[in-house]
Parts: structure tokens; sequence; C-alpha cells
């Protein structure tokens, strides 16, 4: 497999790659710019970049209601890629993918929408200890309201969750399992379609936040067997803003609408509303159409890259990357899981991680440091903050040397 | 360069911070916290008539944020709380403003670098919020956002 792997990632032509994406050309303090955030948010190619140009110059109109030539390009621009989002997720229906502003609000449109009308006092939650700010909150929100208990699935010091724990959890109570694919702190890639299955054997639906995830390999949501599973834009090289919502017909039609407006609508009157069909009762507004369009672009570029070859680059990237970073004396990475995304986060003995941000910034590099919005998981780990260099697959091995090379110059301020 | 922010006072201060520690006699104390790197800081002030007598603070930080309430601390030793509340307005305008610098503010003057690093503002300024609450004049517990 590792060699499979190795050869794929060998044919990857990233200074080719690079030339798409104009933000990468340039110097930051006098140093050729090094982004190691793309776990925050990935630089857009030309494709994706273009395709806004063009709909703002060219084809700008609302989408959905005019009869006239300009409404009919943006809404064929916008639904096609509804149908890309169906490709690239391998979805069954193209009316199960819904647009939102971004994984965050996919997260609370189920919380909200089937969470109010689904759990009631003395129901439980379950989610996970890596979870994402935006995977705890709105469950925490639900649970709150209707009285039900938020339960959590713990970690072993790799930063993979603990099976037979997720286990024990699972009871006839249980009505969600609200699970990250892949942590944005630790990069752990977890067994969601096992993780599904159980919830499944419990009786209870899956969620999946596959913001992480979706960048970085091929997402299946049909073999994963996830009820909901939810991305965002601007992670994929799309735009900010924007993002999917997948779920099962079944379960979005019995849903009630999560916000009301316009284009969510049938007929109104003052006595009574009826909804739209789906997708489209989700979708209440005008909504983000030049995103939305420039989503469909990022699709088209991540698919014609191959998803394959991009996650055995990275792949690559990481075990370079990993081994680098052992050989600095007092650095520890945190999150080592067995199978793990191009994530490195870490820490150095006796150095905060804001001081190493900003030493590392001034020769270029862009590194996240903080908590990634995931408090429990530094809490775990009892660090209060990580430096993290999220790869991404438009870097390069050379790019990880000057994150050495900076850690180097790091540890010389600060010893 | 990095070192503008980085000088030898504030990495000396960094290493060995001044004053850390807990106070039992403080009669006042407040905890400051930076939701963005999750320093976090507990301030004692120890005040006799209108004169702060002592001042000490415990917590984790970065470096800049270490430093600075490793200086602040031993600045505030002997002020009067006006001039106290003085100083931090001083203090705040080296970070944020352009005004020539201020000769009240001694060695405080090292930290003229930050305001080129506009994201580490609120690290210099943390123990300095923190104080504010502890003499009444913010509420018991700050945060910098």
């Amino acid at each position: 497999m590792s060699t499979v792997r190795s050869e794929i990632a060998a044919g990857f032509d990233v200074q080719k790659v690079r030339e798409d994406f104009p933000v990468l050309k340039q110097t930051i303090h006098g140093m050729p710019l090094v982004y190691l955030d793309s776990a925050a948010t990935a630089q857009k190619p030309f494709a994706v970049i273009d395709a806004i140009r063009k709909f703002h110059e060219v084809d700008c109109a609302n989408i959905h209601r005019g009869v006239h030539e300009l409404s009919q390009r943006s809404t064929a621009a916008y639904e096609e890629t509804r149908s890309k989002a169906r490709r690239f997720l391998n979805a069954r229906f193209t009316n199960e993918l819904i647009f939102v502003r971004g994984t965050t609000e996919g997260i609370n449109l189920v919380a909200s929408s089937w969470g109010r009308h689904n759990v009631k006092a003395g129901d439980e939650i379950v989610i996970s200890a890596m979870e994402h700010h935006s995977n705890i909150v709105p469950w925490q929100m639900l649970c709150e309201e209707k009285g039900a208990r938020l339960r959590v699935i713990p970690m072993n010091g790799r930063g993979e969750l603990i099976l037979e724990e997720y286990q024990k959890l699972l009871n006839p109570r249980t009505r969600m399992v609200a699970v990250t694919h892949v942590s944005n702190a630790l990069g752990t890639i977890n067994p969601v379609r096992q993780i599904v299955e159980m919830a499944h054997q419990a009786g209870a639906l899956a969620l999946i936040d596959g913001a992480q995830a979706a960048p970085h390999m091929k997402v299946d949501v049909q073999a994963i067997d996830a009820d909901f599973y939810a991305i965002s834009g601007h992670k994929v090289v799309g735009p900010t803003g924007i993002g999917i919502l997948y779920g099962k017909t079944r379960l979005l039609d019995a849903m009630p609408p999560y916000q009301g407006g316009g284009d969510m609508i049938k007929t109104v009157t003052f006595e009574k509303t009826t909804y739209a069909d789906l997708p489209y009762k989700f979708e209440a507004g005008t909504p983000n159409i030049a995103g939305g369009i420039g989503l469909g672009a990022a699709f088209d570029y991540l698919t014609h890259l191959g998803l394959d070859q991009i996650a055995a680059y990275e792949h690559e990237l990481l075990l370079y990357g990993t081994e680098a970073l052992l050989e600095i004396p007092g650095l520890r990475i945190i999150g080592t899981a067995r199978e793990k995304a191009a994530v490195l986060s870490f820490v150095i003995e006796g150095i905060h991680p804001h001081d190493i941000g900003t030493v590392l910034d001034r020769q270029g590099i862009a590194v996240r440091t903080g908590h990634h919005c995931a408090q429990p998981v530094m809490d775990w780990f009892h660090v209060p903050a990580t430096t993290r260099a999220s790869l991404a697959f438009y870097n390069t091995t050379a790019e990880i040397d000057a994150l050495t090379t900076g850690l180097k110059k790091v540890k010389e301020i600060f010893s | 360069m990095v070192d503008d922010l980085y000088q030898e006072i504030i990495l000396d201060h960094t290493k060995h911070p001044r004053n850390c520690h807990a106070m039992a006699d403080a009669t006042r104390s407040a905890e400051g916290y930076n939701p963005l790197c999750g320093d976090k800081l507990k301030l004692f002030i120890k005040i006799e008539g209108d004169v702060v007598k002592d001042a000490s603070f415990v917590g984790s930080g970065c470096a800049i944020s270490t430093a600075s309430a490793s200086l602040m601390t031993e600045s505030l030793k002997g002020k009067t709380r006006e001039e106290a509340l003085k100083l931090l307005e001083k203090f705040h305008e080296l970070l944020t403003t352009d005004t020539p610098v201020s000769k009240d503010l001694g060695k405080l003057v090292v930290f003229c670098g930050v305001r080129d690093y506009p994201a580490r503002v609120k690290c210099a300024t943390l123990a300095w919020h923190t104080l504010k609450s502890a003499l009444g004049e913010a509420p018991e517990t700050v945060t910098t956002e």
C-alpha cells in the first residue's frame, strides 16, 4: 500500500500545481511566503478566482426567479455546483445537497431543525473529545434547551478515539452521534464508517463533520452511510461563506425548515405558507451565488488533480515533516494517530506558541497558533495552545525545511 | 527585524519573571484571560493608604505577556492609584499610537516594538487590563476580547 502511495506521490508535479495559486508567489517580510495554514483556510487557484470574476463581470443576476438571460445563466451555474457536490461527495440524489455558509451552519441546521423536533428530555447526543467548537456548541445548546445529555467519546494519548468506550456510551436514549472525520487540531482520521455503523446499530443517527476531510481525501457519503455530512467551501480551495450540507432525503424531507424567507416557499398567504421541496426548503433568501459558483470550480479543480493523488502526496509530506520536526530538541508533536492527515501540531518546551508564530511570521512562514477552536483538545493534552503547521498539496518539502530552519531561529532567540 | 520585539530586557523578564508568586496578604486581586492565545494571569496588589506597596502575579503566557506582567509589577511599586492608572494610559498609548515615547514609562519603553505587531498588542496589555480590574476600574475577570 505504502509503495503504491509513494509511486503515486512521485508522479505529482507540485511545481506545476503551485503555478495555479497566485497568492503563493509573494514575499512576506522580505522572505518567500511559506503558507502552512491550510487547515484554517486553503489558498485559491486561478480557476476559482476566475469563475467568481466571470460571474461578476458577465453573468451577475439573482437566481431562481428571473426569466431573463442573466438570471438563467447564474441559476444554471449555481445549480451546476449542486450536481458537482453530489459527485464530489458521491451522494445519491442532487436534492440531498443543501447550500449553507459552511460546516458550522450545516451542523447548526441539523441541530436546530432535526434536533428541536426529535430530541427530548433524557435523550443523549454523543460527540467526541476532538471536536471543533462548531461540533460541540450547537449540540450543547440543543441539550440545554431540551434537557438532553451530551456525552463525549474519549481519546487515547495518540489522539485516537477509543471505540470500546464509544460502544459503552451508546444506548437506546442515544439520538445522534456527531463526530469529525478528520481532527483539525490533531490530524487524526477517524474510522467514520465504523462509527456510523455503531451509531445505527444503537438506533441513532450520525452526522460527520467533513470540513478537514474533504480537502484531503475522496469522500463517499454513501459508503460511510452518514446521515448528514457537512463541508466548508474555503477548505477545499473554494471561497469563504459557502459550504454544503449533505443529508439523506428521507431525513431532510421530514425536517422542518431552518430559516424562513424567500426561495424556500411554494405559496405564501397570511394564513398559511407551504414550503418548497428539497433542497430549497432549507435555502431561504438570496444565497452566496458567487461563492457557490466558485465552489463548483473548486470541486472541478480538486477532481481534476485527483483526490487519491492529493492524499498520497500529502502523506509523503506528512512523513517528511514529522521526521524533520522530531529532530528538533524539546519539540513534541501533539496528535500521533496511526491514521493521520497532514497536520503537524506541536509544542516546544518553554516557548509559547504565540512567540513561535511571530518569529516564524517574520521569516515568511504562516502557521496557526492557539487552541484551534478545540479548547477541550488542548485541555486533554494539558497544553494551553499549540503551533500548527497544516499542509496542503501545494506545499513542498523545501517549505518544510524552511519551517525547521525557522524553528531553529526560534530556539536561538528563546534558549 | 524580530529582535525589535524581543529585546534583551523582555527576554530576560520572560526567562526570569520578577514578582512571579501568589501573595497571601494582597488587598486586591484580579484575573485576566486572553482567549486568543489562552494566556491566563492572576494579579495581586497590596495597597496601603493610596499607595501600591507590593504587586505580584502568577499565570502562564507567551514571552510578551509574561515580560509585561513582570515589568508592570516592578514599576507599580510605590505608585499611587492615580499614578498607576496614568501609567496604564501611557503604556497603552505606547502600544497603539505613534505618539513620541513618554519618559515616564521608564523601562517599559522596551515594549515599543509591539506597535509593529498588532496581533501581539493584547499579549502586552493583558497584565494592565487585569490591573485596571484589580484597582476596581473593570470587572473582576477581564478578557482581552
